[in-house]
C-alpha cells in the first residue's frame, strides 16, 4: 500500500449527459499518509472536485465509478455497506466547499447544523450537542452564542466558511477535504481562513487534501502536491520538488506563471484549449498541447511511474522508452 | 413584517374594489331583465315600474353603482330578489358548507399530492413516478363534471359503496347548527351518527373537487424536490454522514415545500371556483350552488354578492399563504 490513510487506485468516473459520456476521471492515482497535507492542483474541469467526491463516496447520478477503487485506511470503499459509508463520512472524513453560504441549509440555524454534525460523529442526541457547538464555534473565531442562532443568509462568506470548518472539524476527522475553500471569498478573508485552517489542523492532527487554484497557497500550506490534467494525476511529489524541479511538461507550463515560491499568483493555463472530456485526446491527454509530444504519446496513456525517489510522473519523457529528454 | 401585512391588506382592498367594479358592470350590461324574470312575462306595466323603482333600477347606472359601493362599505350586499333576505345572511347560511368541502378536499389534496410528489422525485422513473405522472395528467385534463359523473356512476350507482348526493342521508338527524360546517358541528355536539354519514357524503365531492389540485401539487412538489436535491447544502448533509431518509425529510423537504405553499394558496382559490360545478353535480348546499341558482333567476344582488365574497376569500387565502412563507423561509422574514 502506497499511503496508510488513503489510496486511490486507477479510478475511472464517467457522467452520462445529453452531450454524451463525459470521461471525467481516467484512472486517477492518488495516495497519502496520516497527518499529511496534499495539494491538488490543475485547471478548472480537470476533475479535482470529482476526485474529492469519489473519496467521500458521493458520486451519484448521472455519474458512475466504472472502475478502480478508493481505499481508506486499507478498506475498499466499493465494498463498504451503506452504513459503513455513512459512518466513514460522519466520523472519519469531512469536507468543506467553495461556496460556504450555499453549502449551508438556508432554513436551519447554524447552531443546529453544527449540532447535527457533532451528534452524528459522537452518537449523541442533537440537543445534547449544544455545549460542544458553542465550543466549536468559538474555536473557529465566531461569536458563538449569537452565530448559533443565525441563519446562513445572515452570515458573510467568511463567517459561513468558519461555520463550515467548525462543522467539518467537530468530528476530528482523519481526513479533511477542502475544495477551493477560499476562492469565493475576499482576498483579506482568504488569508484569515487559510491561517485558521493551518492552526486548527496542526493542533488536531488531521490530514488535509487542499484543492486550490492558488499556487502560492498550495506551496505554503501543503507538504505534497498532486497535479491533475484532464482526469489524471500527472505528477506527484513533495512541494519543494514540484516547485523547484517539476518534471511533467504540463506542470512546467503551469509554473511559468509563478516566478517564486510564496508569491501568490493565480494559475494561468497553457496555450491550447482544455480538452473536451466527451471525446478526449487518445493516449496522453496532454499531447495536443505538449511541446515534447512524440508519436507514442497519442497511442497509449503513459503510466504514473516513480522517476526519482518520491517523485512520480506520467510522461513518456521519463520512461525507458522515452526517446529524448526535456530541456 | 407589520408594514408588509399592511401593504398586502391595502393591495387586497384595491383588488376587491376592482372585482366589484367588474362584476357590477358585467351584471348590469348583459341584456337581461331581472324584473321580468322575477314577475313573469305578462305582469302589468305599473307593477313592473313600481318594482324597478323599488330596486333602484330606474336610476342611471352610475347612481346604481354608487349606491352599491356605498352599501358594500357598510357591509351591505343588498337584498336577494329570490330569498328576499340580505345577501350577507344568505352567504352566512351557504358558505360554511362550501368552506367545509374546500378545507376537506385541500387537506386530502395536500397530503396526497405532497406524498406522491416526494415519492416520484426520490424514486424518479420508477413505477411510482410513472403512476403519479399518469394520475396527474388525467387530473389536470379531465373536466370536473366528467370526473364527478364517472365517480358517481362507479361508487354510488354500480358499487353502492358511497351515498350519491347531498350532505346527509334523508333520515339522519342533522347536528345543531353552530359553525354551519356539518362535520365540525357533529363533532362539537357529539353527534357521531351525523358525523359518520356526513363523512360518507363528503368523500366523493371532495375527491372530485380535489383531484386536479392533488395533481398539480404532486407535480410541483416533484419538480421542487428534484431542484432542492441538486443544491449544495444537500451535498453537505450527505457529507456529514446523514442517512438518505434524514437528508430527504430533514434537509430537503422544508426547502422543497416553499414553492408548494404558494400553489396551495392558488389552489384554494380554484377550489372555491370548482365548488360551483361540484356542488351542482352533488347537490351540495353551498355557496357555489347558491350562485348558480342566482344566475338562473337573474338574482343580481346575490350574483354580485356571492362573487365578491369568493374573491374576498381568495385574497385572504393568498395573504395567509404569503405569511406562511415567512414562517417556512427565514430569508423572507423582514
Ligand atoms: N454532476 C455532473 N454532471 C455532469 N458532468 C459533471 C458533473 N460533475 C462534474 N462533471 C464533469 O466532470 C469534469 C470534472 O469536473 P470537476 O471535478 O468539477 O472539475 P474541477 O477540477 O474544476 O473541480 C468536468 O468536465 C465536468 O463537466
Ligand atoms: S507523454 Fe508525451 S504528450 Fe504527454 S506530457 Fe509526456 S511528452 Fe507530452
Ligand atoms: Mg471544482
Amino acid at each position: 500500500m502506497r499511503g496508510d490513510l488513503l489510496d486511490v487506485r486507477e479510478l475511472k468516473v464517467v457522467f452520462y449527459t445529453y452531450r454524451g459520456i463525459i470521461k471525467a476521471l481516467n484512472g486517477v492515482e492518488l495516495w497519502m499518509n496520516h497527518e499529511e497535507r496534499l495539494g491538488l492542483i490543475g485547471e478548472t474541469g480537470c476533475g479535482k472536485s470529482v476526485t474529492s467526491l469519489s473519496i467521500m463516496g458521493l458520486i451519484e447520478q448521472p455519474g458512475e465509478i466504472i472502475s478502480g477503487d478508493v481505499y481508506f485506511e486499507g478498506k475498499s470503499m466499493q465494498k463498504m455497506s451503506m452504513e459503513e459509508l455513512h459512518d466513514m463520512r460522519g466520523k472519519k472524513i469531512s469536507m468543506i466547499f467553495q461556496e460556504p453560504v450555499s453549502a449551508l441549509n438556508p432554513v436551519m440555524r447554524i447552531g443546529f447544523q453544527v449540532a447535527e454534525s457533532i451528534s452524528r460523529a459522537k452518537d449523541i442526541k442533537i440537543k445534547e450537542a449544544y455545549p460542544e457547538v458553542l465550543k466549536m464555534l468559538e474555536l473557529v473565531g465566531l461569536d458563538s452564542k449569537r452565530t448559533a442562532s443565525l441563519y446562513p443568509h445572515e452570515l458573510s462568506g467568511g463567517m459561513a466558511q468558519r461555520a463550515m470548518i467548525a462543522m467539518a472539524l467537530s468530528s476530528n476527522p482523519k481526513l479533511l477535504i477542502a475544495d477551493e475553500p477560499t476562492s469565493a471569498l475576499d482576498v483579506t478573508i482568504q488569508a484569515q481562513i487559510m491561517e485558521l485552517l493551518d492552526e486548527l489542523v496542526r493542533e488536531m492532527g488531521n490530514a488535509v487534501i487542499l484543492i486550490t487554484h492558488d499556487m502560492g497557497v498550495a506551496a505554503e500550506f501543503c507538504d505534497k502536491i498532486a497535479v491533475m490534467y484532464a482526469g489524471n494525476v500527472v505528477e506527484r511529489a513533495s512541494t519543494v520538488d514540484i516547485f523547484e524541479e517539476p518534471l511533467h511538461p504540463y506542470t512546467k507550463g503551469l509554473l511559468k506563471a509563478v516566478p517564486k515560491i510564496g508569491q501568490s499568483k493565480e494559475l494561468v493555463g497553457i496555450t491550447g484549449t482544455v480538452p473536451d472530456l466527451v471525446n478526449p485526446p487518445t493516449g496522453c491527454r496532454f499531447h495536443p498541447r505538449c511541446p515534447y509530444a512524440m508519436n507514442k504519446c497519442s497511442q497509449k496513456m503513459p503510466p504514473l511511474i516513480e522517476a526519482k525517489p518520491g517523485h512520480h510522473v506520467a510522461c513518456y519523457l521519463y520512461t525507458q522508452e522515452g526517446e529524448h529528454n526535456a530541456n | 413584517m407589520g408594514r408588509y401585512v399592511l401593504r398586502r391588506l391595502l393591495l387586497m382592498v384595491l383588488v376587491l374594489f376592482g372585482v366589484s367594479v367588474i362584476v357590477f358592470f358585467i351584471v348590469h350590461v348583459i341584456p337581461a331583465d331581472p324584473v321580468g324574470a322575477l314577475l313573469g312575462g305578462n305582469a302589468p306595466p305599473q307593477l313592473v315600474d313600481q318594482m324597478k323603482h323599488q330596486l333602484g333600477l330606474d336610476k342611471p347606472i352610475w347612481a346604481q353603482f354608487g349606491d352599491y359601493m356605498l352599501g358594500i362599505l357598510h357591509g351591505n350586499l343588498g337584498i336577494s330578489l329570490k330569498s328576499n333576505r340580505p345577501v350577507t345572511q344568505d352567504i352566512a347560511e351557504y358558505f360554511p358548507a362550501t368552506l367545509e368541502l374546500a378545507i376537506f378536499s385541500i387537506i386530502i389534496s395536500v397530503a396526497l399530492g405532497v406524498v406522491l410528489g416526494i415519492l416520484s422525485a426520490v424514486y424518479r422513473n420508477s413505477w411510482v413516478d410513472h403512476f403519479s405522472r399518469i394520475f396527474s395528467i388525467l387530473g389536470v385534463s379531465m373536466p370536473v363534471f366528467w370526473t364527478g359523473l364517472i365517480l358517481l356512476l362507479i361508487f354510488y350507482y354500480i358499487l353502492g359503496w358511497l351515498p350519491g348526493t347531498g350532505q346527509l342521508s334523508l333520515f339522519t338527524i342533522p347536528p345543531h347548527r353552530i359553525t354551519g360546517m356539518l362535520l365540525l358541528d357533529s363533532i362539537l355536539t357529539g353527534n357521531w351518527e351525523a358525523f359518520r354519514d356526513g363523512l360518507a357524503h363528503i368523500i366523493l365531492p371532495a375527491a372530485v373537487l380535489g383531484y386536479s389540485a392533488t395533481a398539480s401539487i404532486a407535480r410541483i412538489t416533484r419538480a421542487s424536490m428534484l431542484d432542492v436535491l441538486r443544491q449544495d447544502f444537500i451535498r453537505t448533509a450527505k457529507a456529514k454522514g446523514l442517512s438518505g431518509r434524514v437528508v430527504i425529510y430533514r434537509h430537503a423537504l422544508k426547502n422543497a415545500l416553499i414553492p408548494v405553499v404558494t400553489l396551495i394558496g392558488l389552489t384554494f382559490g380554484s377550489l372555491l371556483e370548482g365548488a360551483v360545478l361540484t356542488e351542482t353535480i352533488f347537490g351540495w348546499p353551498g355557496l357555489g350552488r347558491y350562485i348558480v341558482n342566482a344566475l338562473l333567476v337573474l338574482d343580481y344582488p346575490a350574483i354580485m354578492g356571492g362573487t365578491l365574497f369568493i374573491a374576498l376569500m381568495y385574497s385572504l387565502a393568498n395573504l395567509i399563504v404569503d405569511l406562511t412563507y415567512a414562517v417556512l423561509d427565514p430569508r423572507m422574514r423582514i
